[in-house]
């Protein structure tokens, strides 16, 4: 084998290193430039307005459709595995349970980094592309202040409340499902439901949508401020918006899911013994 | 000598590999209405970009009517880029906002207008530039290009500046358009004394309307130590210029009798 051959992954690896970094870096940057800019004063009311609408009021079909499948899905796939343990009355402790902690804000907020950040991303571009960005520069206004901050503010305010929906609606479609197709008890669905799920596994899906939707609208931001030229390059920007947002979601959920953790077991340390006695086994550390 | 309104020094600016400008000098005294020049890729409008600040050069300093730009603070420099006016190429207006908003977005920015203030500078402004203010409640994807244009005047002119930039005002206009904008320009300076900028291919808009032209040469087409500035003079100079460089651009285009637009000639009767 040639040296050139060996050198030439290694180098491609290097490149695309250089690339992550580079790209994270200018993602650290702008979301440094923008509470720099949230510093100097917060956008008024006439430019916010429109773009909460556009964000929460515009998303919440989308996020119906999504709650309902999910609930329905869960029900679908637990039951039979819960019937073999004869044990389906407990289906709304799973479903509620999974669906407050794990699958809504997740799948929520791909689904808005797919609505809500692709069109920010190719809104902004096309802004740029067309010199409307240096067009606000020009008129004495910040762009960032003007143009990121109010979208970041309405997808950190309103991406958790549109969760919460997806969660509401989820756990209503899964407890239809189950009580008029599987023949559930209805009381038993709520009752295991309430009895497992606890208030804090509900914030702790609320607040990893806070972060989902603050990492949507920068990434989405970013890409749309320095997206490339032409239609192309807004196309690019737009689909880049998707794929990062999605990579985020997950990554901060894994990072967030662990910290919460860690949080709950510092709180309530008892809360460690009953799980281990329960299960049988430790975990290493508090995870 | 006459104060100087925008000053580039030694400015150079690079693309990646590419030197757009390197080592530019360039002084734009108050009052005057100089056309920058030169066939496509020669910085034209990077450099007007850069006089406005709307792009940083790698190096180089920038002087906005004598104060280095670099000494001021963000908001220093926000106020004085308030006395700089900048028409895009294609007009740049917001597509989600109405003409009336578009033209009303620099003076709501500032702060210190009322409504009924916004109001009064909108219609006037609107009318100087020729417009039926019946337009205001359209998009801009509702309006022709050429009112885009004037649109796009208007909104630079509702602060007043002292300086005016031209991206490509005539690009992509039919004659009477472009004859419209050519004498707008020119109504502009005669009206409010503004120190002009433009950045065009057509010669015409030159004959009209320019007291001075600067013609640029790509970078990569000079010796290192060869100035970009190929020309700076009148046009009368540019029509008699030797430079072969000038001559091949220029061509045949030019009159040998400028015709510079009349100051007599109203806006409105063109529009």
């Amino acid at each position: 084998m040639t040296t050139s051959a060996i050198q030439n992954p290694i180098n491609t690896l290097g490149r695309a290193t250089q690339a992550f970094c580079g790209g994270f870096g200018s993602l650290i940057v702008f979301a440094l430039r923008m509470l720099a800019s949230v510093k100097r004063g917060l956008p008024r009311r006439h430019v916010v307005v429109p773009i909460l609408y556009e964000v929460g009021v515009r998303s919440v079909p989308v996020v119906l459709i999504t709650g309902t499948f999910i609930g329905m899905v869960l029900a679908v796939q637990t039951y039979q595995q819960f019937k073999m343990m004869h044990m389906e009355s407990r289906l709304g402790a799973i479903i509620t349970m999974t669906l407050v902690s794990e699958l809504g804000p997740v799948l929520a907020a791909t689904m808005l980094a797919g609505r809500v950040g692709s069109a920010m991303a190719a809104e902004l571009g096309t802004m740029r592309v067309t010199e409307q960005v240096h067009a606000i520069s020009a008129l004495g206004a910040d762009p960032i202040n003007y143009l990121v901050v109010p979208r970041v503010l309405a997808c950190v305010a309103l991406i958790p409340l549109l969760t919460a929906i997806a969660d509401s609606v989820g756990i209503l479609a899964g407890w239809l499902f189950s009580w008029q197709v599987l023949g559930i008890n209805s009381h038993q669905y709520w009752m295991y439901a309430v009895q497992f799920v606890t208030g804090w596994d509900v914030a702790a899906g609320l607040i990893k949508s806070v972060f989902f939707g603050c990492a949507i609208a920068i990434i989405a931001c970013q890409q749309g401020f320095h997206c490339g030229a032409g239609a192309e390059g807004v196309g690019r920007a737009a689909t880049q918006s998707f794929v990062l947002s999605f990579i985020a979601i997950l990554g901060l959920d894994f990072l967030l899911t662990v910290v919460l953790n860690n949080t709950y077991y510092l709180i309530w340390p008892e809360a460690v013994s009953l799980a281990t006695s329960f299960s049988g086994f430790a975990l290493p550390g508090a995870w | 000598m006459s104060a100087s309104a925008i000053e580039l020094r030694n400015i150079s600016c690079e693309f990646g590999s590419q030197k757009v400008l390197w080592d530019l000098n360039l002084k734009i005294s108050v009052g005057e209405t100089v056309a920058i020049v030169g066939e496509s890729g020669c910085g034209k409008s990077v450099t007007m970009k850069v006089m406005m600040q709307l792009l940083k050069p790698n190096s180089g300093q920038l002087k906005w009517f004598g104060q280095d730009v670099r000494t001021l603070t963000v908001q220093e420099q926000r106020d004085q880029r308030l006395r700089l006016g900048y028409l895009f190429q294609g007009a740049a207006l917001f597509d989600s906002l109405t003409i009336y908003e578009n033209v009303a977005f620099g003076l709501r920015q500032v702060g210190r207008y009322s409504e009924q203030q916004i109001q009064q500078i909108v219609v006037s402004r609107l009318e100087e530039v020729g417009l039926d203010i019946e337009i205001i409640r359209k998009r801009p994807s509702e309006i022709s290009g050429g009112m885009q244009k004037r649109v796009g005047l208007a909104r630079a002119l509702a602060l007043s500046p002292e300086v005016m930039f031209y991206d490509e005002p005539t690009t992509g206009l039919d004659p009477v358009n472009s004859r419209r904008i050519d004498d707008l320009i020119h109504s502009v300076k005669q009206a409010h004394g503004v120190t002009g900028i433009i950045v065009t291919h057509d010669l015409r808009t030159v004959q009209r309307v320019a007291d001075r032209i600067v013609m640029l040469y790509p970078r990569r087409k000079l010796a290192d130590d060869d100035s970009q500035v190929i020309f700076d003079g009148t046009l009368a100079e540019l029509a008699s210029s030797t430079d072969a460089r000038v001559k091949e651009y220029v061509g045949d285009e030019l009159n040998a009798t400028p015709q510079k637009t009349s100051p007599s000639h109203k806006v409105t009767e063109a529009a």
